[in-house]
């Protein structure tokens, strides 16, 4: 009875609104690894992702790439699995592991059809490569080979340098500015994934997520029997504080290309910010809006200087950046770039209109059922939710916390956290007029990346 | 043998899925209009697609097409430049285009209630372009961005358009769908018109229309909206084709890079009449075969077991309006070269041509291609663009659910046999990328890091 009368009142709930937003159950497992849960039935799928606090910025100095290596690791060897076993039986089931790893978080991912013999099958090869992996040595040494070259490769594509440079102005020395070199990976030994794992990949810090068509007590069973067994694991769970306020800089690195690539930005702001809200309308105003945005509209619409140009924040554990980029060829690369420091500090100084702000409120409320129209979708805000320790109600209040933004919160939020003179900029691809005088970078290894093109 | 009752069980299940709930209607000006039901989220997709892309173009206008597509942002008589966007934003919706060889799109994703206002933007811009040279001055300068960040400064596309250029001598897969960048700069705002005048017209487009909507109201909806615009007289088509490559081909291109690549490319059959053709259906279970999951024969033998390359890959799409290509491609390791990658998958070739594949092997590629037809209802997006391609590229939407019956009735036997005739040396053309020094200082070689 009381089943019955719940389902109706969700139904009426639905109903009601167009904007309804997944029932999310949170409970915690015996293991200690916080679960969030939505129950679908609308696919035969299921899809599941379990996080831990163990991406890159939680490397320490000397052991830069750890994190990366033991997280690309997990699925190439477990306990009584080889790495052809584990991708030969994902196959034969149709089943599909993915990943997710960034500065915060390493995560696996797998989506599977929920048919009891596929979905069991599926779980359980993922339960193997999260609680029992081997970084067996030979494939450590080809997956250092491997990754070594890569990085070789990255070395000389200019969005690659770009980054690099730009991460290690914005966050000095700070794990977020970290960027694996091959002398780094030439280091790790697999002793080092051993104690890595050990320590940041523990039930206590684990978050699972599951979307789809399993019942409660499937879900309950599943998020114990993928954390039962994972290591004690004593690690911080926090991050380093980043430094805010940066000295401006800027480097101009040679590249062939016939474009410059150019980064301009600073820290920005923590998942947990309360200025999130405004920040995050205000940036759709500034460059986050697609062919609406300022930055759009100077840059591309006016003026044919650029194919993209964008403005956005990372909200990350810790403050991640605040960033613009464009492309453009070199020839122009100093009118554009002065267009947009003309485009930000115009923003910061005066502020945006009531008349963006509410375009800003119409396209990002409006567009809210698009945020959450797919399974897929609805587990990555399981899995954010879960990390970020957001309120269980972030879906649900996000509409109403876009609406209460005001024009006055988005001017103060941007000049409090965005000083346009205190940016990093790094254009990499520099114009002809200056390619000898190059400023040297003042970060060491980029300066390798090339010199004295365009000649 | 129970995984095999399984995999039938779930065909049958799905095949009569695939069909349920997608409608047709064509309108008197021979607009075909599309509708995929799906009630899972309030959500809805508009997909235009014209059957015209870069194939369809001429000598010195190349890139023309997708010069179009990015014109058809800048405005018409009742909706100035900027405003199509501006509108969509508004309406909660995102918006974009894009452009291949066969065909040109236009998409709006939207909440449920907005399909009108889509379809009253769509429709207009179907037959009211305005041309503003004014416009037209700047956007040009907006493609060649485009084309200098997506292929002048990477080596790997850079290498896929010379690959293009020859293994197609004379069908028009020869020209880069973005156009050479002499075609670029030439190019006037009356070209552009006139590729707009000659193939935008609802006899020459399909309207998909997938999400949470009732196909009674959206067929009466695109009645009201396209059902004026007047149908045109298309211009003849003439066919076009590739004559028997005569021998194998091999290019170089240098480039600003670290590592070398090469791709191999043999000439292969699309898809003409989906009942009727195998060639396709082998070909796309032999690319599983080959490279389905990182245990799959390229990945085991070369990047796992061999340590010949450091990545490799298979490349077959069987649905295109012109002839297809089967694709390799790898990356050797560091010591070795791309002609040691290239006798790498060759051998591996020759073993499959010469033994064939395994039962388990086809059965797990079988596998995924069903899962992966459950996986895709999760995206409305995804299943209006399957619809509008099949449409777009001579086929039918109701030749999806035919091609995956077809596709899990491929036998071991057709997957060598369709391997023994495309893999021949005189259908072959590779490419191999000669990765340049940033500046004119000499190469490091070996192992050792140059970084510090």
């Amino acid at each position: 009875m009381f089943t019955r009368l719940l389902s109706i009142a969700i139904l009426l709930g639905a109903a009601s609104t167009a904007l309804a937003t997944p029932q999310i159950q949170h409970w915690q497992a015996a293991s200690g690894a916080r679960v969030y849960f939505v129950e679908d039935h609308g696919l035969p799928m299921l899809d599941a992702a379990v996080s831990f606090p163990a991406g890159s910025g939680f490397d320490v100095a000397g052991k830069v790439g750890v994190a990366n290596m033991t997280f690309g690791m997990l699925d190439l060897g477990s306990q009584g699995m080889s790495e052809d076993d584990i991708a030969r039986k994902l196959a034969d089931i149709g089943a599909q592991m993915g990943d997710q790893f960034d500065p915060d978080r390493a995560g696996l991912t797998l989506r599977t059809l929920s048919s009891a013999a596929e979905r069991d099958a599926a779980l359980d090869i993922l339960a193997h490569c999260l609680q029992q992996p081997l970084f067996p040595d030979a494939i450590l040494q080809r997956e250092k080979a491997r990754l070594i070259a890569s990085l070789k490769e990255s070395e000389t594509q200019p969005e690659s340098i770009a980054d690099k440079a730009f991460a290690k102005a914005v966050f000095g020395v700070h794990p977020y500015g970290w960027r694996t070199e091959t002398a780094d990976i030439e280091k790790i030994q697999r002793v080092d994934l051993e104690n890595f794992y050990h320590a940041h990949y523990s039930a206590k810090h684990a978050v699972v997520a599951l979307m789809g068509d399993i019942t409660r007590v499937q879900a309950e069973a599943i998020a114990q029997q993928l954390t039962a067994n994972l290591p004690e694991g004593d690690a911080d769970p926090r991050i380093a504080p980043v430094m805010i306020r940066i000295e401006p800089s800027e480097q101009r690195i040679p590249h062939p290309a016939s474009q410059s690539h150019i980064l301009m930005g600073t820290p920005g702001i923590a998942r947990n910010d309360e200025d999130y809200f405004p920040l995050y309308v205000g940036n759709y105003i500034l460059g986050g809006g697609g062919f609406v945005s300022r930055l759009m509209n100077e840059v591309r619409e006016k003026r044919g200087m650029a194919y993209s140009v964008y403005s956005y924040f990372i909200p990350m554990q810790q403050p991640g950046a605040f960033q613009i980029g464009l492309q453009t060829k070199k020839e122009q690369a100093d009118e554009s770039l002065s267009l947009v420091r003309q485009t930000l500090r115009a923003f910061v100084d005066k502020g945006v209109s009531e008349k963006e702000l509410r375009a800003a409120k119409q396209n990002i409320i409006g567009g809210f059922p698009l945020r959450i129209d797919s399974n897929k979708k609805i587990l990555d805000y399981l899995s954010v939710i879960g990390f970020y320790e957001l309120p269980l109600t972030y879906l649900d209040d996000f509409t109403a916390k876009v609406e209460k933004v005001t024009t006055k919160q988005i001017h103060d939020a941007f000049k409090r956290r965005i000083d346009p003179d205190a940016l990093a900029t790094v254009i990499v691809g520099v114009p002809k007029a200056d390619g000898q005088s190059a400023t040297g970078s003042r970060s060491g290894g980029i300066g390798t990346a090339g010199s004295g093109e365009g000649k | 043998m129970r995984i095999r009752l399984i995999v039938i069980a779930l065909l049958l299940q799905i095949s009569s899925v695939a069909q349920a709930d997608v409608y047709e209607k064509t309108l008197g000006n021979g607009l075909k209009v599309i509708v995929k039901e799906d009630h899972r989220a309030p959500v809805l997709v508009q997909q235009v697609w014209y059957h015209a892309g870069s194939m369809d173009e001429k000598t010195g206008t190349t890139g023309v097409a997708h010069v179009l597509e990015h014109m058809m942002f800048k405005g018409t008589r009742k909706v100035p430049v900027g405003q199509f966007s501006k509108i969509i934003a508004a309406a909660g919706g995102r918006e974009n285009a894009f452009t291949s060889y066969d065909h040109t799109a236009y998409f709006q994703q939207l909440h449920r209630s907005k399909l009108a206002l889509a379809m009253e933007l769509e429709s207009d811009r179907m037959h009211n372009l305005q041309m503003a040279e004014k416009e037209f001055n700047k956007e040009i300068k907006v493609v060649m961005e485009e084309r200098r960040w997506r292929t002048d400064d990477d080596p790997h596309s850079l290498m896929y358009e010379k690959l293009m250029a020859t293994a197609f001598s004379e069908h028009p897969y020869h020209h880069p769908v973005i156009g050479w960048m002499i075609d670029i700069q030439n190019m006037t705002a009356a070209d552009a018109l006139n590729w707009y005048k000659s193939w935008y017209a609802p006899n020459n487009a399909t309207l998909v229309i997938a999400g949470d909507v009732k196909a009674s109201e959206v067929f009466a909806l695109a009645q009201r909206y396209y059902g004026g615009i007047p149908a045109v007289k298309l211009p003849q088509r003439k066919a076009v084709g590739e004559a028997t490559q005569l021998g194998i081909q091999r290019i170089v291109v240098k480039a600003p890079a670290e590592l070398p690549y090469l791709i191999m490319a043999y000439h292969a059959p699309t898809l003409r009449d989906a009942e009727k053709d195998w060639k396709p259906y082998a070909l796309e279970m032999l690319a599983g075969v080959l490279d389905g999951n990182s245990s799959a024969r390229l990945n085991k033998a070369l990047v796992r077991d061999q340590q010949v390359a450091m990545d490799v890959g298979t490349g077959y799409d069987s649905v295109a309006r012109g002839p297809g290509m089967f694709v390799l491609e790898g990356t050797p390791r560091e010591g070795k070269t791309v002609g040691d990658v290239e006798n790498a998958i060759r051998e591996q070739l020759a073993l499959l041509v010469r033994d064939g594949v395994s039962a388990d092997e086809l059965q797990r590629v079988k596998a995924q291609v069903m899962a992966g037809e459950v996986y895709k209802r999760d995206s409305v997006f995804y299943q209006a663009m399957q619809i509008g391609q099949m449409e777009s590229d001579g086929l039918s939407y109701k030749d999806i659910p035919v091609m995956l019956r077809k596709l899990q009735s491929v036998t071991a036997q057709q997957v060598q046999d369709v391997a023994r005739e495309i893999i021949n040396d005189d259908q072959l053309t590779v490419a191999t990328l000669d990765p340049q020094p940033l500046s004119d200082k000499p190469r490091h070689t070996g192992g050792a890091s140059h970084v510090h």
